[in-house]
Protein backbone atom coordinates (compact mmCIF):
# COMPACT_ATOMS: atom_id res chain seq x y z
CA UNK A 1 0.00 0.00 0.00
CA UNK A 2 1.52 3.22 -1.08
CA UNK A 3 1.99 6.20 1.38
CA UNK A 4 -0.89 8.36 0.77
CA UNK A 5 -3.03 5.17 1.02
CA UNK A 6 -1.67 4.64 4.92
CA UNK A 7 -2.01 8.29 5.24
CA UNK A 8 -5.85 8.41 4.29
CA UNK A 9 -6.34 5.29 6.62
CA UNK A 10 -5.10 7.25 9.78
CA UNK A 11 -6.99 10.45 9.20
CA UNK A 12 -9.82 8.32 8.74
CA UNK A 13 -9.27 6.86 12.07
CA UNK A 14 -8.39 10.37 13.59
CA UNK A 15 -11.92 11.66 11.67
CA UNK A 16 -14.06 9.53 13.58
CA UNK A 17 -12.57 10.26 16.91
CA UNK A 18 -11.58 13.89 17.34
CA UNK A 19 -15.52 14.53 15.29
CA UNK A 20 -15.93 18.31 16.02
CA UNK A 21 -12.11 19.15 14.44
CA UNK A 22 -10.91 20.24 10.98
CA UNK A 23 -8.21 17.70 9.54
CA UNK A 24 -7.94 19.27 5.91
CA UNK A 25 -5.06 21.32 6.65
CA UNK A 26 -2.78 18.33 9.18
CA UNK A 27 1.13 19.17 8.93
CA UNK A 28 1.90 15.60 8.30
CA UNK A 29 6.08 16.88 10.23
CA UNK A 30 3.94 18.81 13.48
CA UNK A 31 2.88 16.54 17.02
CA UNK A 32 -0.72 15.82 16.47
CA UNK A 33 -1.24 16.59 19.92
CA UNK A 34 -0.20 20.19 18.84
CA UNK A 35 -2.64 20.40 16.10
CA UNK A 36 -5.63 18.73 17.56
CA UNK A 37 -7.14 18.30 20.90
CA UNK A 38 -6.35 14.70 21.64
CA UNK A 39 -5.15 13.33 24.62
CA UNK A 40 -3.35 10.07 26.15
CA UNK A 41 -7.31 8.55 26.29
CA UNK A 42 -7.77 9.27 22.44
CA UNK A 43 -4.54 7.81 21.50
CA UNK A 44 -5.56 4.70 22.94
CA UNK A 45 -8.50 4.91 20.69
CA UNK A 46 -6.12 5.34 17.58
CA UNK A 47 -4.40 2.15 18.97
CA UNK A 48 -7.65 0.21 19.37
CA UNK A 49 -9.31 1.44 15.91
CA UNK A 50 -6.32 0.03 14.39
CA UNK A 51 -6.98 -3.26 16.01
CA UNK A 52 -10.34 -3.14 15.28
CA UNK A 53 -10.18 -2.16 11.87
CA UNK A 54 -6.96 -3.53 10.65
CA UNK A 55 -5.90 -6.02 13.66
CA UNK A 56 -2.75 -4.52 13.95
CA UNK A 57 -1.47 -4.69 17.51
CA UNK A 58 0.81 -1.46 19.01
CA UNK A 59 2.51 -2.32 21.99
CA UNK A 60 2.44 0.18 24.70
CA UNK A 61 6.10 1.26 24.20
CA UNK A 62 5.63 2.07 20.79
CA UNK A 63 2.80 4.82 21.30
CA UNK A 64 5.74 7.46 21.12
CA UNK A 65 5.73 6.08 17.26
CA UNK A 66 2.31 7.99 16.48
CA UNK A 67 3.19 11.30 16.99
CA UNK A 68 3.29 12.85 13.68
CA UNK A 69 1.71 12.21 10.62
CA UNK A 70 4.84 11.25 9.48
CA UNK A 71 6.35 8.60 12.35
CA UNK A 72 2.25 6.88 12.07
CA UNK A 73 2.97 6.11 8.43
CA UNK A 74 6.42 5.16 8.80
CA UNK A 75 5.99 3.09 11.85
CA UNK A 76 2.71 1.41 10.86
CA UNK A 77 3.32 1.20 6.93
CA UNK A 78 4.61 -1.97 6.86
CA UNK A 79 1.72 -3.64 8.88
CA UNK A 80 -0.40 -2.24 5.91
CA UNK A 81 0.31 -5.12 3.49
CA UNK B 1 -25.74 -19.96 28.05
CA UNK B 2 -24.93 -16.40 26.95
CA UNK B 3 -21.09 -15.22 28.12
CA UNK B 4 -20.65 -11.69 28.34
CA UNK B 5 -17.00 -9.70 28.37
CA UNK B 6 -18.33 -7.28 30.77
CA UNK B 7 -21.48 -6.97 32.67
CA UNK B 8 -22.90 -3.67 34.22
CA UNK B 9 -24.80 -3.07 36.82
CA UNK B 10 -27.35 0.02 36.60
CA UNK B 11 -27.96 2.12 33.23
CA UNK B 12 -27.01 5.59 35.36
CA UNK B 13 -25.11 8.15 33.23
CA UNK B 14 -21.87 5.90 34.59
CA UNK B 15 -22.95 2.32 33.34
CA UNK B 16 -24.25 3.96 29.92
CA UNK B 17 -21.35 5.58 29.12
CA UNK B 18 -18.86 2.52 30.64
CA UNK B 19 -21.50 0.26 27.97
CA UNK B 20 -20.53 2.34 25.15
CA UNK B 21 -16.83 2.42 25.24
CA UNK B 22 -17.09 -1.43 25.44
CA UNK B 23 -19.52 -1.76 22.65
CA UNK B 24 -17.22 0.89 20.87
CA UNK B 25 -14.56 -1.44 21.19
CA UNK B 26 -16.66 -5.05 20.29
CA UNK B 27 -16.65 -6.46 23.50
CA UNK B 28 -20.00 -8.44 24.15
CA UNK B 29 -21.31 -6.35 26.96
CA UNK B 30 -24.81 -5.94 28.68
CA UNK B 31 -26.19 -3.50 30.98
CA UNK B 32 -28.37 -4.83 33.43
CA UNK B 33 -30.74 -2.17 35.05
CA UNK B 34 -33.64 -2.90 38.15
CA UNK B 35 -35.91 0.12 36.90
CA UNK B 36 -37.90 0.37 34.44
CA UNK B 37 -36.46 3.57 32.96
CA UNK B 38 -32.91 4.21 32.59
CA UNK B 39 -31.26 7.33 34.32
CA UNK B 40 -31.02 5.99 37.51
CA UNK B 41 -29.87 9.81 40.40
CA UNK B 42 -30.62 11.32 37.06
CA UNK B 43 -33.56 9.90 35.47
CA UNK B 44 -37.14 11.59 34.45
CA UNK B 45 -40.55 10.57 34.46
CA UNK B 46 -43.81 12.24 34.03
CA UNK B 47 -47.15 13.00 35.86
CA UNK B 48 -50.11 14.53 34.66
CA UNK B 49 -48.94 15.37 31.38
CA UNK B 50 -45.92 17.19 32.96
CA UNK B 51 -42.35 16.18 31.97
CA UNK B 52 -39.64 15.93 35.16
CA UNK B 53 -36.76 15.63 35.49
CA UNK B 54 -35.54 13.17 38.82
CA UNK B 55 -31.99 15.37 39.43
CA UNK B 56 -31.61 17.79 36.42
CA UNK B 57 -30.86 21.34 37.81
CA UNK B 58 -27.88 22.06 35.52
CA UNK B 59 -25.16 20.36 33.79
CA UNK B 60 -21.74 21.44 35.41
CA UNK B 61 -18.48 22.17 33.40
CA UNK B 62 -19.89 24.04 30.30
CA UNK B 63 -17.47 24.08 27.53
CA UNK B 64 -17.54 25.77 24.18
CA UNK B 65 -17.90 23.23 20.82
CA UNK B 66 -14.55 21.79 20.27
CA UNK B 67 -13.38 23.50 23.40
CA UNK B 68 -9.96 22.42 24.46
CA UNK B 69 -8.89 19.96 27.06
CA UNK B 70 -12.40 20.20 29.02
CA UNK B 71 -14.18 17.59 30.67
CA UNK B 72 -17.43 18.01 28.84
CA UNK B 73 -15.13 17.92 25.44
CA UNK B 74 -13.29 14.60 26.34
CA UNK B 75 -16.40 12.67 26.85
CA UNK B 76 -17.93 13.66 23.86
CA UNK B 77 -14.99 12.86 21.94
CA UNK B 78 -15.00 9.48 23.89
CA UNK B 79 -18.36 8.42 22.99
CA UNK B 80 -17.93 9.87 19.47
CA UNK B 81 -20.76 12.10 20.56
CA UNK B 82 -21.27 15.13 18.65
CA UNK B 83 -21.31 18.47 20.66
CA UNK B 84 -24.35 20.35 18.95
CA UNK B 85 -26.35 16.73 19.97
CA UNK B 86 -26.31 17.77 23.25
CA UNK B 87 -27.96 21.65 22.02
CA UNK B 88 -26.94 22.81 25.30
CA UNK B 89 -28.29 26.17 26.60
CA UNK B 90 -26.37 28.56 29.20
CA UNK B 91 -27.39 30.29 32.15
CA UNK B 92 -28.06 33.69 33.32
CA UNK B 93 -26.04 33.40 36.18
CA UNK B 94 -26.29 32.33 39.67
CA UNK B 95 -25.98 33.60 42.77
CA UNK B 96 -24.49 32.61 46.53
CA UNK B 97 -26.73 33.85 49.23
CA UNK B 98 -25.84 34.22 52.82
CA UNK B 99 -27.06 36.59 55.32
CA UNK B 100 -24.98 39.89 55.04
CA UNK B 101 -23.51 39.22 51.45
CA UNK B 102 -24.00 37.49 47.83
CA UNK B 103 -21.53 36.63 45.21
CA UNK B 104 -22.92 36.05 41.83
CA UNK B 105 -21.14 33.92 39.14
CA UNK B 106 -21.78 32.89 35.53
CA UNK B 107 -19.95 30.55 32.79
CA UNK B 108 -17.52 33.65 32.76
CA UNK B 109 -15.37 33.56 35.83
CA UNK B 110 -14.43 37.16 35.56
CA UNK B 111 -17.51 38.20 36.94
CA UNK B 112 -16.87 35.55 40.05
CA UNK B 113 -13.43 37.53 40.49
CA UNK B 114 -15.21 41.16 40.20
CA UNK B 115 -17.97 40.26 43.19
CA UNK B 116 -15.10 38.45 45.45
CA UNK B 117 -13.36 41.79 44.97
CA UNK B 118 -16.45 43.97 45.59
CA UNK B 119 -17.92 41.91 48.80
CA UNK B 120 -14.59 40.98 49.99
CA UNK B 121 -11.79 43.48 48.62
CA UNK B 122 -9.14 42.41 51.63
CA UNK B 123 -9.35 39.01 50.14
CA UNK B 124 -8.68 39.64 46.36
CA UNK B 125 -4.85 38.72 46.16
CA UNK B 126 -5.60 35.30 47.97
CA UNK B 127 -8.45 34.21 45.84
CA UNK B 128 -5.68 34.93 42.88
CA UNK B 129 -3.59 32.54 44.95
CA UNK B 130 -6.39 30.09 44.52
CA UNK B 131 -6.87 30.44 41.60
CA UNK B 132 -3.79 29.52 41.02
CA UNK B 133 -3.65 26.90 42.96
CA UNK B 134 -6.67 25.06 41.30
CA UNK B 135 -5.66 25.42 37.74
CA UNK B 136 -2.28 24.46 38.38
CA UNK B 137 -3.72 21.37 40.32
CA UNK B 138 -3.77 17.64 38.50
CA UNK B 139 -7.10 16.67 40.30
CA UNK B 140 -8.22 13.50 38.10
CA UNK B 141 -4.86 11.65 39.20
CA UNK B 142 -6.74 9.01 40.29
CA UNK B 143 -3.43 8.19 42.81
CA UNK B 144 -3.79 11.37 44.09
CA UNK B 145 -4.12 10.88 48.41
CA UNK B 146 -6.92 12.21 50.07
CA UNK B 147 -7.16 15.46 52.15
CA UNK B 148 -9.62 18.02 53.63
CA UNK B 149 -10.33 20.64 51.45
CA UNK B 150 -10.93 23.55 53.99
CA UNK B 151 -7.68 22.58 55.78
CA UNK B 152 -5.65 23.72 53.02
CA UNK B 153 -7.89 26.64 51.34
CA UNK B 154 -7.73 28.04 54.83
CA UNK B 155 -4.13 28.63 54.61
CA UNK B 156 -4.97 30.74 51.61
CA UNK B 157 -8.47 32.37 51.97
CA UNK B 158 -7.89 33.97 55.60
CA UNK B 159 -11.85 35.38 55.96
CA UNK B 160 -14.15 32.19 56.87
CA UNK B 161 -17.14 34.27 55.35
CA UNK B 162 -15.86 33.86 52.26
CA UNK B 163 -14.69 30.47 52.49
CA UNK B 164 -17.90 29.69 53.67
CA UNK B 165 -19.45 30.97 50.60
CA UNK B 166 -16.93 29.39 48.24
CA UNK B 167 -17.45 25.96 49.87
CA UNK B 168 -21.38 26.05 49.84
CA UNK B 169 -22.50 25.18 46.33
CA UNK B 170 -19.33 22.42 45.81
CA UNK B 171 -20.61 20.53 48.58
CA UNK B 172 -24.14 20.63 48.44
CA UNK B 173 -23.44 19.59 44.14
CA UNK B 174 -21.48 16.69 45.19
CA UNK B 175 -19.71 16.22 48.45
CA UNK B 176 -20.55 12.74 50.55
CA UNK B 177 -18.47 14.44 52.94
CA UNK B 178 -20.38 16.53 55.79
CA UNK B 179 -19.25 20.00 56.02
CA UNK B 180 -15.95 19.34 53.55
CA UNK B 181 -14.67 17.52 51.10
CA UNK B 182 -11.38 16.20 49.84
CA UNK B 183 -9.23 18.67 48.04
CA UNK B 184 -9.45 16.79 44.75
CA UNK B 185 -13.06 16.75 45.01
CA UNK B 186 -12.67 20.26 45.63
CA UNK B 187 -10.51 21.12 42.74
CA UNK B 188 -12.48 19.17 40.02
CA UNK B 189 -15.78 20.89 41.83
CA UNK B 190 -14.41 24.58 41.64
CA UNK B 191 -13.45 24.05 38.02
CA UNK B 192 -17.03 22.64 36.60
CA UNK B 193 -18.72 25.27 38.54
CA UNK B 194 -17.39 28.39 38.64
CA UNK B 195 -14.54 28.15 35.51
CA UNK B 196 -16.75 26.23 33.15
CA UNK B 197 -20.48 26.86 35.09
CA UNK B 198 -23.99 25.54 34.19
CA UNK B 199 -25.74 24.86 30.87
CA UNK B 200 -29.01 22.77 30.54
CA UNK B 201 -29.52 20.41 27.01
CA UNK B 202 -32.77 20.96 25.40
CA UNK B 203 -35.37 19.05 26.94
CA UNK B 204 -33.43 18.20 30.18
CA UNK B 205 -31.88 15.30 31.17
CA UNK B 206 -34.03 12.81 28.07
CA UNK B 207 -31.88 14.50 25.77
CA UNK B 208 -28.05 13.45 27.23
CA UNK B 209 -30.36 9.28 28.51
CA UNK B 210 -31.42 9.09 24.58
CA UNK B 211 -28.32 10.30 23.46
CA UNK B 212 -26.50 7.52 25.08
CA UNK B 213 -29.13 4.98 24.59
CA UNK B 214 -29.23 5.15 21.03
CA UNK B 215 -25.46 5.13 20.85
CA UNK B 216 -24.51 2.19 23.33
CA UNK B 217 -27.70 -0.02 21.24
CA UNK B 218 -26.22 1.09 17.73
CA UNK B 219 -23.09 -0.04 18.82
CA UNK B 220 -24.89 -3.60 19.69
CA UNK B 221 -24.88 -3.22 23.53
CA UNK B 222 -27.57 -4.76 24.95
CA UNK B 223 -29.81 -3.35 27.76
CA UNK B 224 -32.39 -5.10 30.16
CA UNK B 225 -34.63 -3.16 31.93
CA UNK B 226 -36.14 -4.17 34.74
CA UNK B 227 -33.76 -6.67 35.30
CA UNK B 228 -32.01 -6.41 39.04
CA UNK B 229 -28.83 -8.24 40.10
CA UNK B 230 -29.38 -10.11 42.60
CA UNK B 231 -26.19 -11.17 43.76
CA UNK B 232 -22.64 -10.88 42.01
CA UNK B 233 -21.45 -14.30 42.04
CA UNK B 234 -17.94 -14.90 43.27
CA UNK B 235 -15.65 -17.69 42.71
CA UNK B 236 -12.54 -18.06 44.57
CA UNK B 237 -12.14 -14.62 45.20
CA UNK B 238 -12.92 -14.07 41.38
CA UNK B 239 -16.12 -12.64 39.77
CA UNK B 240 -18.25 -15.58 37.49
CA UNK B 241 -21.63 -14.21 37.03
CA UNK B 242 -24.82 -12.69 38.38
CA UNK B 243 -27.89 -14.52 39.85
CA UNK B 244 -31.08 -12.19 38.74
CA UNK B 245 -34.11 -11.03 40.82
CA UNK B 246 -36.09 -13.79 38.98
CA UNK B 247 -33.36 -16.67 39.45
CA UNK B 248 -31.68 -16.52 35.85
CA UNK B 249 -28.16 -16.42 36.41
CA UNK B 250 -25.75 -14.91 33.30
CA UNK B 251 -22.28 -15.61 33.30
CA UNK B 252 -19.02 -13.13 32.44
CA UNK B 253 -15.49 -12.61 33.24
CA UNK B 254 -15.96 -9.41 34.56
CA UNK B 255 -18.34 -7.10 36.28
CA UNK B 256 -18.79 -2.96 36.61
CA UNK B 257 -20.76 -1.63 39.15
CA UNK B 258 -22.58 1.58 39.41
CA UNK B 259 -24.43 1.30 41.91
CA UNK B 260 -22.55 2.27 44.77
CA UNK B 261 -19.31 0.83 47.09
CA UNK B 262 -21.94 -0.66 49.92
CA UNK B 263 -24.62 -1.67 47.77
CA UNK B 264 -22.13 -3.58 45.42
CA UNK B 265 -19.94 -5.36 48.47
CA UNK B 266 -23.80 -6.22 50.12
CA UNK B 267 -24.84 -8.20 46.99
CA UNK B 268 -21.31 -10.04 46.51
CA UNK B 269 -21.79 -13.80 47.38
CA UNK B 270 -18.95 -14.47 49.12
CA UNK B 271 -15.59 -12.35 50.17
CA UNK B 272 -17.52 -9.05 51.00
CA UNK B 273 -15.66 -6.23 53.07
CA UNK B 274 -18.26 -3.62 53.66
CA UNK B 275 -17.72 0.63 53.42
CA UNK B 276 -19.80 3.49 55.01
CA UNK B 277 -22.77 4.37 53.73
CA UNK B 278 -23.00 8.01 53.45
CA UNK B 279 -25.18 10.57 55.37
CA UNK B 280 -25.86 13.39 52.51
CA UNK B 281 -29.64 13.17 51.56
CA UNK B 282 -32.31 15.67 50.21
CA UNK B 283 -35.50 16.48 49.35
CA UNK B 284 -36.85 17.74 46.10
CA UNK B 285 -39.59 20.00 46.13
CA UNK B 286 -40.89 21.02 42.07
CA UNK B 287 -42.97 23.60 41.88
CA UNK B 288 -45.37 24.66 38.85
CA UNK B 289 -46.40 27.99 38.39
CA UNK B 290 -48.80 29.66 36.30
CA UNK B 291 -46.38 32.31 35.82
CA UNK B 292 -42.69 32.27 34.80
CA UNK B 293 -40.08 33.87 37.45
CA UNK B 294 -38.24 36.12 34.56
CA UNK B 295 -41.63 37.75 34.14
CA UNK B 296 -41.32 39.00 37.70
CA UNK B 297 -37.30 40.04 36.82
CA UNK B 298 -36.19 37.22 38.66
CA UNK B 299 -32.90 36.91 36.61
CA UNK B 300 -30.88 34.09 38.89
CA UNK B 301 -30.34 30.72 37.37
CA UNK B 302 -29.46 28.82 40.29
CA UNK B 303 -29.31 30.04 44.06
CA UNK B 304 -27.06 28.42 46.75
CA UNK B 305 -29.08 29.85 49.64
CA UNK B 306 -28.02 30.14 53.46
CA UNK B 307 -29.22 31.46 56.97
CA UNK B 308 -26.12 31.85 58.95
CA UNK B 309 -22.86 32.88 58.11
CA UNK B 310 -21.56 29.38 58.46
CA UNK B 311 -23.17 26.78 56.12
CA UNK B 312 -23.76 23.61 57.80
CA UNK B 313 -23.57 20.80 54.99
CA UNK B 314 -24.52 17.69 57.66
CA UNK B 315 -27.03 15.19 58.13
CA UNK B 316 -29.40 17.58 60.42
CA UNK B 317 -31.28 16.15 63.91
CA UNK B 318 -34.67 16.88 62.01
CA UNK B 319 -36.24 15.29 58.98
CA UNK B 320 -34.62 18.17 57.04
CA UNK B 321 -33.13 21.30 57.36
CA UNK B 322 -34.91 24.11 55.96
CA UNK B 323 -32.31 26.70 57.28
CA UNK B 324 -30.13 25.94 53.71
CA UNK B 325 -31.15 25.27 50.40
CA UNK B 326 -30.96 25.24 46.51
CA UNK B 327 -33.05 26.62 44.53
CA UNK B 328 -33.20 26.14 40.67
CA UNK B 329 -35.04 27.98 38.07
CA UNK B 330 -35.33 25.92 35.09
CA UNK B 331 -36.81 28.84 33.01
CA UNK B 332 -33.80 30.67 33.62
CA UNK B 333 -31.41 29.31 31.04
CA UNK B 334 -30.57 31.51 27.74
CA UNK B 335 -33.62 28.97 26.05
CA UNK B 336 -36.87 27.99 27.91
CA UNK B 337 -37.97 24.85 27.42
CA UNK B 338 -41.07 25.11 29.33
CA UNK B 339 -44.26 26.47 29.26
CA UNK B 340 -45.15 27.21 32.86
CA UNK B 341 -43.14 28.55 35.72
CA UNK B 342 -41.09 26.17 37.29
CA UNK B 343 -38.72 25.99 40.98
CA UNK B 344 -36.78 23.57 41.92
CA UNK B 345 -35.84 23.57 46.30
CA UNK B 346 -33.47 21.36 47.23
CA UNK B 347 -33.05 20.62 51.10
CA UNK B 348 -30.59 18.36 53.39
CA UNK B 349 -32.16 15.89 54.58
CA UNK B 350 -31.68 12.37 57.38
CA UNK B 351 -32.65 9.48 55.68
CA UNK B 352 -32.63 7.76 58.82
CA UNK B 353 -35.85 10.30 60.34
CA UNK B 354 -37.68 9.92 57.52
CA UNK B 355 -37.66 5.56 57.22
CA UNK B 356 -39.08 6.38 61.00
CA UNK B 357 -42.11 7.20 59.59
CA UNK B 358 -45.54 5.66 59.44
CA UNK B 359 -47.10 6.24 55.68
CA UNK B 360 -49.52 9.25 57.40
CA UNK B 361 -46.93 11.26 58.88
CA UNK B 362 -44.88 10.73 55.71
CA UNK B 363 -47.39 12.43 53.44
CA UNK B 364 -48.08 14.92 56.33
CA UNK B 365 -44.31 15.51 56.21
CA UNK B 366 -43.91 15.60 52.29
CA UNK B 367 -46.44 18.88 52.75
CA UNK B 368 -44.46 20.35 54.70
CA UNK B 369 -41.52 19.81 52.46
CA UNK B 370 -43.36 21.93 50.20
CA UNK B 371 -44.94 24.11 52.24
CA UNK B 372 -41.17 25.21 53.73
CA UNK B 373 -40.05 25.24 50.17
CA UNK B 374 -43.34 27.57 48.73
CA UNK B 375 -42.53 30.11 51.73
CA UNK B 376 -38.65 30.66 51.22
CA UNK B 377 -39.45 31.13 47.31
CA UNK B 378 -41.70 33.76 48.97
CA UNK B 379 -39.81 35.25 51.61
CA UNK B 380 -37.03 35.47 48.79
CA UNK B 381 -38.69 36.87 45.91
CA UNK B 382 -42.29 38.42 47.66
CA UNK B 383 -42.70 40.23 44.01
CA UNK B 384 -43.04 36.62 42.50
CA UNK B 385 -47.38 36.14 43.05
CA UNK B 386 -48.37 33.19 41.18
CA UNK B 387 -50.65 30.12 41.65
CA UNK B 388 -49.44 26.99 42.34
CA UNK B 389 -50.52 24.21 39.38
CA UNK B 390 -48.54 21.23 40.28
CA UNK B 391 -46.39 19.91 42.78
CA UNK B 392 -43.96 17.22 43.45
CA UNK B 393 -41.60 16.51 46.09
CA UNK B 394 -39.16 13.42 46.99
CA UNK B 395 -37.17 12.39 50.04
CA UNK B 396 -34.56 10.07 50.85
CA UNK B 397 -37.07 7.27 50.86
CA UNK B 398 -37.69 7.62 47.06
CA UNK B 399 -34.31 7.94 46.04
CA UNK B 400 -33.53 4.80 47.81
CA UNK B 401 -36.57 3.12 46.49
CA UNK B 402 -35.92 4.26 42.49
CA UNK B 403 -32.08 3.55 42.53
CA UNK B 404 -31.15 1.44 45.44
CA UNK B 405 -28.63 4.28 47.29
CA UNK B 406 -28.68 3.06 50.69
CA UNK B 407 -30.43 5.37 53.08
CA UNK B 408 -30.82 7.88 50.14
CA UNK B 409 -27.09 8.70 50.06
CA UNK B 410 -27.18 10.85 46.85
CA UNK B 411 -22.98 11.14 46.81
CA UNK B 412 -22.30 7.77 48.09
CA UNK B 413 -19.81 6.30 50.28
CA UNK B 414 -17.36 8.80 52.00
CA UNK B 415 -14.94 5.73 51.52
CA UNK B 416 -14.00 6.18 47.48
CA UNK B 417 -12.33 3.64 45.07
CA UNK B 418 -10.86 6.32 42.68
CA UNK B 419 -9.08 3.37 41.08
CA UNK B 420 -11.95 1.67 41.08
CA UNK B 421 -10.71 -1.78 42.86
CA UNK B 422 -12.32 -3.87 44.76
CA UNK B 423 -10.49 -6.30 46.44
CA UNK B 424 -12.07 -9.11 44.17
CA UNK B 425 -10.86 -9.69 41.01
CA UNK B 426 -12.58 -8.41 37.89
CA UNK B 427 -15.30 -6.49 40.00
CA UNK B 428 -14.71 -2.80 39.36
CA UNK B 429 -16.79 -0.04 40.69
CA UNK B 430 -17.35 3.27 38.39
CA UNK B 431 -20.13 6.17 38.74
CA UNK B 432 -21.14 7.79 42.31
CA UNK B 433 -18.35 5.51 44.38
CA UNK B 434 -15.21 5.67 42.30
CA UNK B 435 -15.29 9.56 42.90
CA UNK B 436 -16.67 11.32 39.90
CA UNK B 437 -20.11 12.82 40.59
CA UNK B 438 -23.00 14.62 38.88
CA UNK B 439 -24.05 13.96 35.11
CA UNK B 440 -20.62 15.10 33.68
CA UNK B 441 -18.54 13.36 36.03
CA UNK B 442 -20.47 10.32 36.55
CA UNK B 443 -19.92 10.07 32.79
CA UNK B 444 -16.58 10.67 32.73
CA UNK B 445 -16.10 8.29 35.72
CA UNK B 446 -17.81 5.33 33.19
CA UNK B 447 -15.47 6.03 30.34
CA UNK B 448 -12.25 5.92 32.22
CA UNK B 449 -13.23 2.81 34.63
CA UNK B 450 -13.85 1.40 31.15
CA UNK B 451 -10.56 2.26 29.52
CA UNK B 452 -8.30 1.51 32.84
CA UNK B 453 -9.83 -1.96 33.66
CA UNK B 454 -11.98 -3.89 30.79
CA UNK B 455 -9.98 -2.26 27.55
CA UNK B 456 -6.45 -1.51 28.52
CA UNK B 457 -5.14 -4.78 29.86
CA UNK B 458 -7.39 -7.71 29.40
CA UNK B 459 -9.12 -6.79 26.48
CA UNK B 460 -11.53 -9.13 25.11
CA UNK B 461 -11.64 -11.36 28.21
C1 LIG C 1 -32.14 15.60 43.50
C2 LIG C 1 -30.88 15.46 42.71
C3 LIG C 1 -30.40 16.54 41.98
C4 LIG C 1 -29.23 16.41 41.21
N1 LIG C 1 -28.85 17.48 40.46
C5 LIG C 1 -27.79 17.37 39.64
C6 LIG C 1 -27.46 18.43 38.77
O1 LIG C 1 -28.15 19.44 38.70
N2 LIG C 1 -26.36 18.31 37.99
C7 LIG C 1 -25.58 17.19 38.04
O2 LIG C 1 -24.60 17.13 37.29
N3 LIG C 1 -25.87 16.17 38.86
C8 LIG C 1 -26.96 16.23 39.66
N4 LIG C 1 -27.27 15.18 40.49
C9 LIG C 1 -26.29 14.09 40.63
C10 LIG C 1 -26.30 13.12 39.49
O3 LIG C 1 -27.63 12.78 39.19
C11 LIG C 1 -25.55 11.84 39.88
O4 LIG C 1 -24.29 12.17 40.40
C12 LIG C 1 -25.33 10.89 38.71
O5 LIG C 1 -26.53 10.73 37.99
C13 LIG C 1 -24.82 9.54 39.24
O6 LIG C 1 -24.79 8.57 38.24
P1 LIG C 1 -24.25 7.10 38.52
O7 LIG C 1 -24.21 6.40 37.22
O8 LIG C 1 -23.00 7.17 39.30
O9 LIG C 1 -25.27 6.39 39.52
P2 LIG C 1 -26.82 6.03 39.42
O10 LIG C 1 -27.52 7.06 38.62
O11 LIG C 1 -27.28 5.83 40.80
O12 LIG C 1 -26.88 4.65 38.63
C14 LIG C 1 -27.01 3.42 39.26
C15 LIG C 1 -28.11 2.60 38.60
O13 LIG C 1 -28.07 1.27 39.10
C16 LIG C 1 -29.38 0.77 39.26
N5 LIG C 1 -29.33 -0.32 40.24
C17 LIG C 1 -29.14 -0.23 41.58
N6 LIG C 1 -29.09 -1.46 42.14
C18 LIG C 1 -29.24 -2.35 41.13
C19 LIG C 1 -29.24 -3.79 41.06
N7 LIG C 1 -29.04 -4.55 42.14
N8 LIG C 1 -29.42 -4.36 39.83
C20 LIG C 1 -29.59 -3.62 38.71
N9 LIG C 1 -29.58 -2.27 38.73
C21 LIG C 1 -29.41 -1.64 39.92
C22 LIG C 1 -30.17 1.98 39.71
O14 LIG C 1 -31.55 1.79 39.43
C23 LIG C 1 -29.53 3.10 38.87
O15 LIG C 1 -30.19 3.27 37.65
C24 LIG C 1 -28.47 15.23 41.23
C25 LIG C 1 -28.95 14.13 41.96
C26 LIG C 1 -30.15 14.24 42.67
C27 LIG C 1 -30.68 13.01 43.40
Amino acid sequence: MDEKAVRQKIIDIIAEIAIDEDLSNLDDNVKLRDQLDLDSMDFLDVVMELKKRYKIEVPTEDYPKLATLKSCIEYLGPSFH
Amino acid sequence: MNIYDTLIIGAGMSGLAAGIRLAMFDQKVCILERHKVPGGLNSYYERKGRKLDVGLHAMTNFARRGERGRPLTKLLKQLRIPYEKLELSQQNFSKILFPDNSISFSNDPQLLIEEIERNFPQQKDNFARLLKLVTDFDDVNLNNKQQSAKKKVREIISDERLLEMIFCPLLIYGSAWENDMDFSQFVIMFKSIYLEGFSRPKNGVRTIINLLLEKFTQLGGELRLGTGVKTIDVEKGAVAGVTLDSGEKIQSSRILSSIGLPETMSIVSEGRESAVVGNMSFTETILFFDKKPGDKEIKETIIFYNENDKYDYKRPQTLYDYRSAVICFPNNFVCDDYEEGIIRVTFIANSEKWNELDKKTYLQNKQEVRDKALALVARLFPEFQANLLYHDVFTPITITRFTGHFDGAVYGTTQKARDGRTGIKNLFICGTDQGFLGIVGAMLSGISMANLHCLMKGEKA
